[in-house]
């Protein structure tokens, strides 16, 4: 078996929908695979980012030339599937090293069905996204550029779909993390319930709170507030997720009828949901924020924390309800990063302090959720 | 700081770097690096702060130093970047492992000892194999990893001895363990970054510095990553420090099946914090240019209080300092050592950093990046093939300077590569990857070249040269073959952002990839190519005339191109030029950059000058090329280096030079050397710092020497008669017209030890007038004889009684470049010679830019510049100044006399002498009564003497008490090791007999233990001399800046 298999795999070629060919080698599955294609500059972190919902219907561009390093392993899928359309990378490696490492990143895409392109130009393809804009793209192994030009062309745009339908959980369902044993309250009383609204929400986001003493149910996109409230939630966290905010008016207006009701954070495209709430619209960035080395300055502190972002659209601060302050922005570009109600117990950040893959800095919002959970239990509870 | 419109003044014994320029600063103190000297520096000075976390360990010291002496306090000085706290936490071992165990980080088991009695105690806690690190040195002086109880004490001793303040840490080795660093950024505001992180490919138990190291790290997942991340931030918060600092982690390779030792607190998490380094240090200057994040910058303006988030990022132009940098590529850093020179010394890599200077090469592959970085290396043009012929079915795998050809060995001879892995510690990972660079020699040596496969080998790493071997090609027709099939490098830029923003860096890399983002400006520019890894007989003085010919070409209006493989110089910090390619000195790489300028046109000229003997070599092939060259010929260099066409040259001009020839046979050198009579010095041409050069004193000397010139095959052999004399050497620039000589430097030691390692004195204190014409006469006929344009470096010997009837002026050596004496002689003399060079280069001659031919007016000023040698950690070198240079780097000492100069020089060096220092003294026939000035001086400063026999008779000889020692180690006690190691002597003097291998075996014991107890240790009677002579006048010494001591006029009257 040679070491240098690259030289053995069939050729490939990610064409984009402007006319752009890059030539690589097919890697993964075979097959076609089509999205909106876009980069993320993060040196680690494939196998979460992979399986990350907000990646649906993307054709994921890791920027960093060496993928599949340390292999694949049983703990870090961060949703029941891989997300990404497709996957597009400068190396896949086939020789992983890691004591945790199960398979390779070239077999758990094949197994799963997921195209992915190798040898690839990814810097000038980044350079072109960055200054283009992302594009819809397709991967092929059989066609010419023309070929598939014409048949990406048929397809729909990515923002012509909700994506969180096809990501969010259909029935409600209590997370369970054998990893993660539930420390119940010492007095006896049932742990503080956390109701999470899966717009594609990741695994690592339930575990936190799972650590910090909380039951999870998560729930369906589809859920009223009235459904959510029937659960008797001491805290409800709006999810991250794929797609346009702007299609979602019915998780809007669900956010609207919690606020107000029960403690609530927003993380991502719950951000920027509960920004709808606020008033705000939301609008598409032309080549998002994905990585894990966004700075955000807290607004009210001045800290400054360095956060992983995957997000394509923004909230735009500018007609934000007067009682909501655009409480964190982008260092950067200097967009809204996370809002925070005056008096209700609402908060929201446009990162990913949950990480998995990126960076802890921003963890112990967490905590603050949760003890503004715990905070609002006393209430209840004296009441 | 200017940026920031702050006074500022930096202080530096080192006149060979670009930092002691002087407009880098308001004011530039070139002086000891002493308590007493910055005291008063600080009395004169008054400033508000004092920045120590920039100039490595030795700045911290020496804050730390102030600080107890309560100056800082006395003049109100503020420490910026780390206090006096932090610098104590960090490097006291207790401090800092009770801070790490408060906050919850794990470290190994470990004892601090003061006594050999505590460190018996300790092993029994820690165990064998332990690592011995003593307390507040560089690069681990002293300590290393023992193995057995026989190594263990002799570790613990060395270590106390290096140790300032005689503790050492005796710690549970890690060995095998990956390693790990983090570089960390931390502003009052708290906001904390991680600048990069790198893996050493080498796993725990390799010095970092002598680690290959690869950026970022490759096999650890997101998990770990941020494990250590979080780690690395939590101590540098925990510290306080405002500024930079350096986390190293061992890692556990697999805490599933092994278990790991920890402190209970934290016994669950698989990694032990090693060290903090609570400054700006090597492997930040690394990161620096790993990622192209200014760190030494951002720390400046973090310590004088700006925040990460309102430094702007020089990079981007558009963000901020407030970040963490993307890469896009993989960086790997390869050390150089010094082995190559010192074929005795041990090779086996520890604790103990052995390694001068490093290289650095970036790929969008590893393997890329490592067949690049080991093609920078410049060593011997040993590619990744190279491998030793007793390297049979099982090379060596333990940790060398070889270790990384060994396993390529051991793949090629079939060793299983989890075997590999298992014996040498390195991640499978890597080992992996090198099995692919070997799997695709195997398909090279055995495939027809098809453009897919040249392309494959490329992406690969794969040299031009390399390929020719393995397919059996000329390395010019594989480049040829490669532009026929469009096969050639696109250069992609380091922008901190993996391209997420547009940058303005003008930093690049080649690569085999579709998109080049570095066409060529358009506007008129030149390249000039950069002296690659600092190694001993080229050191950071090229590096400081790179960076000036930069200047010099920007000043006049031209595009300055560095290309440059060594991360820890100025000329590769992105701002130095208008565009920098880090890229190995090599024909192909040069050629190959130089296409990609040329785009559809002319190659720019290139600038072989500055840039030591790696970019002279580089002159006859691009000359072959038909590339333009700036400045002297190709041909002018050709005349200097061939030993036939020089002497013709100097026969013609009727210039004096030693007799001798180049011989190639071993008969042409007895009749050669019986002709001109013995000694003689001998070398094989062509050859860099005097490398394998020896003084002969007979036949059979003469004999073995060939023996091993034909072994290396080093082609012809010079053999010079050596003329006993003093040393004396110029540096000049040449318009065609006129000769400049800025000035003359006079060597301490006589002919016989290198220049480089020799102490020399500007301007010169012995010379006669007559000698001193013949010197400027000889110099300005040859440059003008040679055509030289530029700088030409020329080394004389003084030996009236060779020429009864002249000067007594002979000719050693010339070359027709920049020479380590540049930075020196600018400095003192105040002339701008590198841009003089680069403006006569451009066109403008000497009168042009307003400067006679010459010799340039004397200063008012004495200068002593004096080597210094990193020997103490070269176990099995032996330290005896000759013909071989040996030292790393070099100090000054200026003041108005001699010498005051040479006082500070020998402060500045570590081979300052006080009045009562006992002596111990081993003195050859040949220079005994040479001594005895010196012993008569030395009896009246009060030392106290102890000797060998002979010396000690010759000492009593003048009524002078002497202690006898035996010489012989086997001739009972104290022997002259026992006194050196038992502190009764203080400093040595031990002067050898020519350069007879078994008269230098006896005293090897001596220089040896000296140098590891840190003692000065005298090997040439010259140097005693000029060291001792300070004893009899103990006056003082001035403290002021440089420009003060060359116009005195210029002191203000109180200072005077």
């Amino acid at each position: 078996m040679s070491l240098l298999r690259t030289t053995e795999r069939p050729r490939a070629l990610l064409v984009l929908a402007d006319g752009r060919a890059f030539e690589g080698v097919g890697v993964g599955a075979a097959g076609h695979a089509n999205g909106e294609v876009v980069f993320n500059t993060s040196m680690s972190g494939y196998q979460e980012a992979l399986t990350d919902p907000s990646y649906r219907g993307q054709i994921l561009t890791a920027t960093f030339p060496l993928q599949g390093n340390y292999g694949i392993d049983d703990i870090s899928d961060e949703s029941r599937e891989v997300q990404v359309r497709g996957f597009v990378v400068r190396e896949m490696t086939d020789l992983p090293s890691h004591w945790r490492s199960r398979s390779t990143l070239h077999q758990y895409l094949a197994d799963r069905g997921i195209p992915a392109i190798a040898e690839v130009d990814t810097r000038a393809l980044t350079r072109h996204l960055r200054s283009r804009g992302v594009v819809m793209g397709t991967i092929t192994r059989d066609e010419t550029t023309d070929e598939a030009l014409a048949r990406l062309h048929g397809e729909p745009d990515y923002a012509a779909v909700d994506y969180v339908a096809t990501v969010s959980t259909n029935a409600p369902y209590e997370f369970r993390d054998p990893r993660v044993i539930l420390d119940l309250p010492e007095d006896g009383s049932p742990p503080p319930r956390i109701v999470v609204v899966d717009l594609g929400v990741k695994r690592n986001i339930m575990r936190l709170l799972r650590q910090r003493g909380a039951a999870v149910t998560a729930v369906p996109h589809t859920s009223t507030a009235a459904d959510i409230l029937a659960l008797r939630p001491d805290g409800v966290l709006i999810s991250p997720g794929p797609g346009d905010p702007m299609l979602l008016d019915h998780v809007v207006e669900m956010a609207g009828g919690l606020i107000g009701r029960t403690p609530v954070m927003g993380i991502c495209l719950g951000h920027q949901v509960i920004g709808r709430v606020f008033g705000a619209d939301c609008y598409k960035l032309k080549f998002g924020h994905r990585g894990a080395n966004h700075p955000v300055r807290d607004e009210l502190t001045g800290r400054v924390y360095i956060t992983a972002q995957n997000h394509g659209f923004a909230v735009d601060g500018d007609h934000l309800a007067s009682d909501v302050i655009a409480s964190q922005v982008h260092l950067n570009d200097g967009t809204v990063e996370g809002l925070q109600h005056r008096r209700e117990p609402v908060f929201t950040i446009q990162y990913h302090s949950e990480a998995s893959p990126g960076p802890n800095d921003t963890e112990f919002l967490f905590d603050r959720f949760m003890s503004s959970v715990r905070s609002g239990d006393a209430v209840r509870h004296a009441r | 700081m200017r940026e920031e419109g702050i006074r500022s003044i930096l202080v530096n014994s080192n006149p060979a770097t670009i930092m002691t320029d002087e407009e880098v600063a308001d004011a530039v103190y070139i002086e000891p690096l002493t308590v007493e000297v910055l005291e008063r520096i600080i009395a004169r000075e008054r400033p508000d702060a004092m920045l120590p976390t920039l100039g490595g360990q030795t700045g911290l010291n020496l804050a730390m130093d102030l600080d107890e002496a309560g100056i800082l306090e006395k003049y109100n000085v503020r420490l910026l970047g780390s206090n006096i706290r932090t610098i104590r936490l960090a490097e006291d071992r207790q401090l800092f492992r009770d801070l790490l165990t408060e906050i919850g980080e794990p470290t190994p088991a470990s004892e601090i000892v003061e006594t050999w009695g505590q460190a018996l105690a300790a092993l029994d806690v820690v165990g064998l194999p332990a690592v011995i690190r003593p307390a507040y040195t560089l690069g681990g002086t002293g300590g290393g990893i023992a193995h057995t109880h026989e190594d263990y004490e002799r570790f613990i001793k060395s270590g106390l001895a290096a140790s300032p303040i005689s503790q050492v840490l005796v710690e549970q080795s890690l060995l095998g363990w990956k390693e790990l660093e983090y570089e960390v950024m931390r502003d009052s505001n708290d906001t904390c970054i991680v600048i990069c992180n790198m893996e050493n490919l080498d796993p725990m138990g390799v010095h970092t510095g002598d680690s290959i190291v690869v950026a970022p790290s490759q096999t650890l997942s997101d998990r770990e990553y941020h494990m250590l991340r979080n780690s690395a931030l939590k101590i540098i918060r925990a510290l306080g420090i405002e500024g930079g600092c350096n986390v190293q982690f061992a890692l556990a390779p697999r805490p599933d099946v092994v278990p790991w030792a920890g402190s209970d607190s934290a016994a669950r998490l698989p990694y032990h914090v090693i060290e903090v380094n609570p400054r700006v240090s090597r492997s930040s200057a690394l990161a620096s240019k790993a990622t192209g994040y200014p760190i030494a910058r951002v720390a400046a303006k973090i310590a004088i209080g700006r925040t990460l988030h309102e430094i702007q990022n020089s990079v981007t132009e558009k963000t901020t300092a407030a970040f963490e940098p993307a890469l896009d590529y993989v960086v790997v850093k390869i050390p150089r050592w010094p082995f190559d020179k010192f074929g005795t010394g041990d090779r086996r890599l520890g604790t103990q950093m052995k390694a001068t200077g490093e290289v650095m090469a970036i790929d969008r592959t590893f393997e890329g990046a490592l067949q690049k970085a080991i093609r920078s290396l410049e060593v011997g043009g040993r590619s990744l093939l190279w491998q030793k012929p007793e390297w049979t079915s099982e090379p060596p795998l333990d940790a060398t300077d070889e270790r990384i050809w060994a396993v390529l060995a051991a793949i090629r001879g079939g060793m299983a590569l989890a075997e590999i892995s298992r014996r040498s510690g390195i991640d499978p990972w890597f080992v992996e990857r090198l099995a692919r660079i070997v799997e695709m020699e195997r398909v090279l040596l055995h495939d027809e070249l098809t453009p897919a496969l040249l392309y494959q080998a490329k992406r690969l790493g794969f040299g031009d040269r390399e390929i020719a071997t393995l397919a059996d090609w000329l390395p010019e027709r594989v480049r040829s073959q490669r532009e026929e099939w469009g096969i050639r490098p696109v250069y992609k830029m380091v922008d901190t952002c993996a391209a997420e923003f547009d940058a303005v860096t003008p930093y690049f890399y080649s690569t085999y990839e579709e998109e080049n983002e570095a066409p060529p400006s358009g506007r008129e520019r030149m390249l000039v190519i950069g002296s690659g890894p600092i190694r001993i007989g080229q050191g950071i003085e090229f590096d400081y005339c790179s960076v000036r010919a930069a200047r010099a070409l920007q000043e006049a209006g031209v595009q300055a191109i560095l290309a440059n493989s060594n991360p820890e110089t100025v000329s590769t910090d992105f701002d130095t030029s208008d565009r920098l390619y880090f890229e190995p000195l090599d024909e192909e790489s040069i050629r190959d950059l130089l296409a990609n300028e040329a785009g559809d046109g002319e190659a720019p000229p290139t600038i072989v000058q500055f840039g030591g003997q790696t970019a002279v070599n580089m002159a006859p092939r691009l000359a072959s090329a038909a590339l333009p060259i700036a400045g002297s010929s190709a041909e002018a260099i050709d005349i200097a280096e061939d030993r036939g066409r020089f002497g013709e040259i100097l026969t013609s001009l009727d210039i004096p030079q030693p007799p001798g020839s180049a011989v190639s046979k071993i008969e042409d050198a007895l009749s050669t050397a019986t002709a001109i009579g013995y000694p003689v010095l001998v070398r094989p041409s062509y050859v860099l710092g005097g490398r394998a050069m020896e003084v002969v004193q007979d036949a059979e000397e003469l004999g073995r020497f060939f023996a091993f010139a034909l072994a290396e095959n080093t082609g012809a052999v010079l053999i010079d008669k050596y003329l006993l004399g003093a040393e004396v050497e110029v540096d000049a620039i040449c318009d065609g017209v006129e000769v400049l000589i800025p000035g003359i430097m006079e060597h301490i030691e006589r002919a016989g030890v290198h220049s480089g390692d020799s102490m020399a004195v500007y301007p010169p204190q012995y010379l006669t007038p007559e000698q001193r014409d013949a010197i400027v006469d000889y110099t300005t006929r040859m440059a003008l004889a040679m055509d030289v344009r530029g700088l030409m470096n020329v080394q004389f010997v003084i030996a009236p009684a060779a020429q009864p009837d002249g000067p007594g002026v002979f000719v050693i050596e010339v070359n027709p470049r920049s020479s380590r004496t540049v930075p020196f002689l600018s400095k003192v003399t105040g002339v701008p010679m590198v841009q003089i060079a680069v403006n006569i280069m451009l066109g403008r001659s000497l009168a042009d830019q307003g400067f006679p031919g010459g010799l340039w007016p004397e200063q008012p000023l004495v200068a002593v510049k004096a080597p210094v040698f990193s020997m103490s950690k070269l176990v099995d070198v032996d330290t005896f100044l000759g013909p071989e240079m040996k030292s790393t780097g070099e100090v000054m000492g200026v003041d108005h006399t001699f010498e005051p100069a040479v006082r500070k020089a020998m402060i500045a060096s570590g081979l300052e002498v006080r009045p009562g220092t006992p002596f111990l003294l081993s003195i050859s026939d040949q220079t005994k009564d040479e001594a005895l000035p010196i012993i008569r001086t030395l009896h009246e400063a009060g030392c106290r003497l102890y000797a060998t026999p002979g010396t000690a008779r010759l000492i009593r000889a003048l009524g002078i008490p002497a202690e006898t020692i035996p010489k012989r180690l086997n001739e009972g006690h104290p022997n002259v090791v026992d006194v050196i190691r038992d502190g009764l002597v203080k400093a040595v003097i031990n002067t050898l007999e020519g350069g007879r291998a078994d008269v230098r075996r006896d005293g090897f014991h001596i220089r040896r233990t000296a140098t590891e107890a840190r003692i000065p240790c005298f090997t040439s009677i010259d140097t005693a001399r000029a060291a001792v002579a300070s004893l009899a006048t103990p006056g003082s010494y001035a403290v002021r800046p440089l420009s003060e001591y060359r116009d005195p006029s210029t002191i203000a009257p109180a200072n005077r």
